[in-house]
């Protein structure tokens, strides 16, 4: 039986990212929900197997709600990590994905999604570590051209000159390059 | 030697114990490096903790009473090691319906929940929708009881909005109302979406807010760290209730990476000076919100009993059987043993009825005497645990 799955995302691209993950774990239903607006309504009219959500999205709550407020007339919704073992609970927290799962679907059938689900979230993690990388690296790469500059002024050297010195302070200290400018350029900064 | 710890916490004024710990030295002073993990739901800060990605967490008061009555996933247990913060939230109208107050001689006074239960039951025939940020929360209580208490029955509906979204939800007419901490009241007023009605402590003077969580586990195994912990956010919450520091205390709040909004949005709760609505009238809310004075931290184990009560109702539990396991996870016992030393005075009695002081009183401590402020429910009503335990 397809299983039908409800995805949380607001970001298009992640979105399709997390279909494609789950299409390859088997044939199921899936739809994208973008719209935090009316979120609990459009969950309860199509009464998902499972939703998966950013452990971050602050919509996560309003799932929480839903989760508790099942009635003995509703479908039960469990919180995924109420009911499987504790590693694969763990894992999804790591990667950053929540599942809430109807009650009575059987473990085996859940794990699969949940890989794929982990895996995705995974790649974003990595993404958003890498985009934070190279903003990084732009960050650094500014605050030394600042600190070249202010030597070649206070020193009469040239570019390569003051880069040397720069290089050759941060090797005696065993610290960063971008760590030495820092402090040249806030020393600097008290001077002036 | 410097030992870490991971906190998570949701960016709320009354946050302002872990970041002032982190920021004012407090944490360092106990050899503490805190590293705050900022979440953007309740949900996440719970699986965090469970998980035990984070050692310790900033909490709704009810969210570890809900656990000990069985209610949520199945995490290790969590015990309550001190309250961070009373009171601090406050309720916010749509203007259509303080329009529709105002026309019917409404004043907006800000200190008089009676009558403004009383015109928002006339301007609402009773049918009002009201958004609370979580199933478990000082909210949620606050509300169900000034609204039970002002004559609305069954036409009140109470959801969850997480706070970042209120003010849309109010603007989109989701919701006609909600209570929620600051600064999202003030968000909502900037943004045109509400108006505000009344602070949170006209109707509770003294309600439990946000509370200092750690897994029972992890706060036995290494109480060395655990006490340095407790003493750093007990320190930096006596740092906040100098009214001196307020207002440094809501700049750094406002920075980026915390909160990350202009000063003004968290200035209001910590002054106690609100805009009120789009017309821009100022309003006085004295003792908005309290992070220490007045016994502020001790963890009330009848604070327990009181959310143990009102959620045992709600789900369909017997609340005589579930207190008492609510009230053994509220460590009195931790905050005596950690927090003497630190220089706290203690109450003599674990527990008291709650709304019982309709002014400052003093109490029997271990030092002699110290002054508890009042704890009131507006319209009178108390709670005493050993009743309700029976």
């Amino acid at each position: 039986m397809r299983l039908s799955i409800i995805v949380v995302e607001k970001d298009q691209d992640r979105a399709l990212r997390i279909v494609d993950g789950l299409r390859e774990a088997g044939d199921h239903d899936i739809k994208v929900i973008a719209e935090s607006a009316g979120l609990a309504r459009h969950i309860a009219e199509r009464k998902p197997d499972i939703v998966l959500i950013d452990a971050g999205d602050p919509s996560r709550d309003v799932l929480e709600e839903l989760a508790l407020a099942s009635g003995p007339m509703d479908r039960p919704v469990a919180m995924f990590v109420d009911r499987s073992d504790g590693s694969m609970t763990r894992a999804a927290i790591e990667a950053g994905v929540s599942a809430y799962v109807v009650d009575g679907l059987q473990t085996e059938r859940i794990k699969p999604i949940l890989d794929a689900a982990i895996a995705r979230f995974h790649m974003f993690q990595k993404m958003r570590m890498e985009l934070a990388a190279t903003k990084a690296a732009l960050e650094d790469r500014k605050i030394i051209d600042r600190a070249k500059t202010i030597l070649m002024k206070a020193r009469g050297i040239d570019e390569e000159a003051a880069y040397a010195l720069l290089r050759k302070t941060a090797m005696d200290q065993k610290r960063k390059v971008a760590d030495i400018a820092q402090q040249l350029v806030m020393a600097a900064g008290l001077l002036t | 030697m410097t030992q870490s710890m991971r906190l998570a916490y949701v960016p709320l004024v009354d946050a302002a114990p872990l970041i002032v710990a982190h920021e004012i030295g407090f944490a360092a002073e106990e050899g503490l490096n805190l590293e705050l993990q900022r979440a953007q739901s309740w949900a996440q800060v719970r699986d965090l903790l469970g998980a035990g990605a984070v050692d310790a967490a900033h909490m709704l008061v009810p969210m570890p009473v809900a656990q000990a009555l069985g209610l949520g996933p199945d995490f290790p247990p969590f015990d309550v090691l001190m309250f961070l913060s009373q009171g601090g939230q406050a309720i916010t109208i749509s203007p259509r319906l303080a329009a529709r107050m105002q026309q019917l001689g409404h004043a907006f006074s800000f200190d008089d929940p009676v009558a403004a239960g009383a015109a928002l039951l006339t301007a609402t025939g009773g049918t009002l929708r009201f958004g609370v940020p979580f199933p478990f929360s000082t909210h949620a209580l606050m509300v169900r009881h000034w609204l039970a208490a002002c004559g609305f029955g069954e036409g009140v509906s109470v959801h969850t909005v997480p706070p970042p979204m209120m003010s849309d939800a109010l603007g989109a007419g989701e919701v006609d109302a909600f209570c929620v901490g600051e600064p999202w009241n003030s968000v909502a007023v900037e943004a045109g979406a509400g108006v505000l009605l009344l602070p949170g402590n006209t109707i509770w003077a003294a309600a439990p807010e946000k509370a200092l969580v750690m897994c029972q586990d992890r706060a036995e195994r290494d109480p060395g760290a655990t006490g340095a912990l407790m003493r750093a956010l007990w320190r930096a919450a006596r740092w906040l209730d100098l009214p001196e520091n307020r207002g440094t205390a809501a700049e750094l709040l406002a920075r980026e990476p915390h909160l990350d909004l202009p000063p003004a949005m968290t200035e209001h709760a910590l002054l106690g000076r609100f805009v009120a609505g789009p017309s821009g009238g100022m309003r006085e809310a004295p003792q908005f919100v309290r992070f220490h004075k007045g016994a502020a931290n001790f963890p009330w184990k009848s604070v327990a009993a009181i959310f143990a009560d009102q959620i045992a109702r709600q789900h369909g539990l017997v609340a005589a059987s579930v207190i008492p396991k609510a009230m053994a996870r509220f460590r009195t016992d931790l905050y005596r043993q950690h927090l003497r030393s630190a220089g706290a005075d203690l109450p003599g009695a674990s527990s008291k009825v709650e709304g019982a002081m309709r002014h400052a009183t003093a109490v029997a401590s271990e030092k002699g005497q110290m002054i508890l402020p009042a704890d009131a429910f507006f319209d009178g009503w108390q709670f005493d645990p050993d009743f309700a335990a029976r």
